[in-house]
């Protein structure tokens, strides 16, 4: 059997648009518009039940620059208080103190507003920098809370964690991006 | 790209408002969440109910990745083996002849062993394991060390029980739900365990640093006697642990003590098994005469 070549092969639909065959008199479903910015940060809070059991903070906080990813891309989508559900629901996964969430996130959406009633143009590298000193900061305080609830400040051995944050956070607004332009297929009929 | 446009809503008082509103909730959210938090640090048992039931929906999840994380490692150490089967072999070869004398010392030293304990009339308490369950999620994105354990109240765990693996201590139950529990790990600064040296029984105790190592605090200070890989195994003080459990093999010798490596790190465990409290008795009577007590006194000019 001569071994296929390239052009031979099926095409795989390379794009999320091309899944959707009809696109005339479609407009994008409601539920999935709105809620997908939701569900995939909950779940991103559900990635502590995942198969690895760390002995050491290495894993980003995959939630909160989830979080982070759409405001940066959609600046509407998420209200201005959706820090309050949102980090509700990581703070039960999360291992940190109740609250932590809540007030960190809160605060992170507030930054961005007044990061986005100053700075009048946004840029990849701009959004990139923004986004890493905001996780800076998230990781430094969650830290630092967790030591407050240890009872002694905690040694900080976030160092690593924090290298893979910033330089991953590129990779999660790809994927954002991806999840974008699948919460916007036209799936129901006008 | 400029920024997006609509964040001015014109002349519309609806539109206004809802802006307006938007503000006050997400300050409300930021002054609930401290409040919360405040909470929590005061009482960090204060939301275990509302952990207990997430803990429980996300169990399905957890379970589903824990036997992937079986699965992985087999197909990982199966395409391992083949690369060092030789070398392999002759070293496992060495280690069961060393392991079969080993072993015959040990039966003669139990033999002895509990002749010594019947001539002092000691009795231990028969250690029958509580429950067996995967570990199936963990806090790896907190500076703080949590597992979660697919058992819970209804398996008959309870707050306080040790957890061990087969290799070693893995650490403690903190909260329990129905159906899962919340473990708190060795390597969480807040879990300090009593050891002593397995060779000689130097007297130690072990605290997490929290970043998959633990530091070893010798009770007695002068010349620092450890060595590196000495290995040092539960004392049975404070009656919370069973003795014996191996803890920690030390990986780095400082002034007054050292860092050790986990015996037993729990990405490694498949299972655990839940053992009862060792001095179930000793551990209630100690946190009753604490709570008599009142606080420590602020340790000062010692």
């Amino acid at each position: 059997m001569p071994f296929p070549r390239l052009s031979d092969l099926p095409s795989l639909p390379m794009r999320p648009e091309d899944l959707v065959p009809q696109r005339i008199n479609r407009g994008p479903s409601p539920l999935l518009a709105s809620g997908l910015p939701w569900v995939s940060v909950m779940l991103a809070s559900l990635a502590a039940f995942s198969p690895v059991i760390a002995s050491a903070p290495v894993v980003p906080p995959l939630a909160f620059m989830v979080f982070l990813a759409w405001r940066m891309l959609r600046p509407n989508l998420l209200p201005l208080w959706a820090g309050l559900p949102l980090g509700a629901f990581d703070d039960l996964y999360s291992g940190q103190p109740f609250g932590s969430g809540i007030v960190l996130w809160s605060a992170a959406m507030l930054v961005m507003d007044t990061v986005d009633n100053r700075l009048l143009w946004r840029s990849f590298l701009q959004d990139w920098a923004v986004s890493s000193l905001l996780m800076a900061g998230y990781l430094l305080l969650a830290a630092g809370i967790a030591g407050l609830a240890a009872a002694y400040p905690l040694p900080l051995v976030i160092g690593p964690q924090l290298l893979v944050t910033l330089a991953l956070y590129p990779l999660v607004t790809r994927v954002v991006a991806l999840l974008d332009r699948i919460r916007l297929l036209p799936l129901r009929s006008v | 790209m400029a920024r997006p446009v609509d964040r001015r809503p014109g002349f519309s008082r609806r539109a206004q408002y809802g802006i307006f509103t938007g503000y006050v909730i997400a300050v409300a959210g930021f002054l609930a969440g401290a409040g919360l938090l405040v909470v929590s640090i005061v009482n960090p048992s204060a939301f275990s109910s509302v952990r207990g039931t997430a803990g429980e929906l996300a169990r399905p999840a957890g379970e589903a990745g824990a036997e992937t994380r079986a699965a992985g490692q087999s197909v990982i150490a199966a395409i391992g083996a083949y690369f060092q089967a030789g070398r392999q072999n002759a070293a496992l070869s060495r280690e069961v002849a060393a392991a079969r004398a080993n072993a015959l010392t040990m039966q003669a030293l139990e033999g002895e062993n509990r002749r010594l304990k019947a001539l002092l009339g000691i009795v231990d308490p028969q250690a029958r394991p509580v429950a067996a369950a995967r570990l199936i999620g963990s806090t790896a994105a907190s500076a703080r060390r949590f597992a979660v354990l697919s058992a819970g109240a209804s398996q008959g765990v309870r707050p306080g029980q040790p957890v061990r693996s087969a290799a070693g201590l893995i650490g403690r139950v903190i909260e329990t739900g129905p159906g899962t529990a919340r473990v708190l790990l060795v390597t969480d600064p807040e879990n300090v365990v009593p050891v002593r040296r397995a060779r000689d029984g130097l007297p130690a105790f072990v605290e997490g640093k929290s970043d998959g190592r633990i530091a070893i605090r010798l009770l007695n200070m002068g010349v620092n006697p450890l060595r590196l890989g000495d290995v040092f195994v539960t004392s049975g003080s404070g009656g919370l642990y069973p003795p014996g459990i191996p803890v920690a093999v030390v990986t780095e010798v400082l002034h007054d003590g050292g860092v050790g490596h986990l015996a037993s790190d729990p990405a490694d465990a498949d299972f655990v098994v839940v053992l009862p409290v060792f001095q179930a008795a000793a551990v209630t009577a100690l946190g009753a005469s604490q709570q008599a007590a009142g606080p420590a006194p602020e340790a000062s000019g010692n």
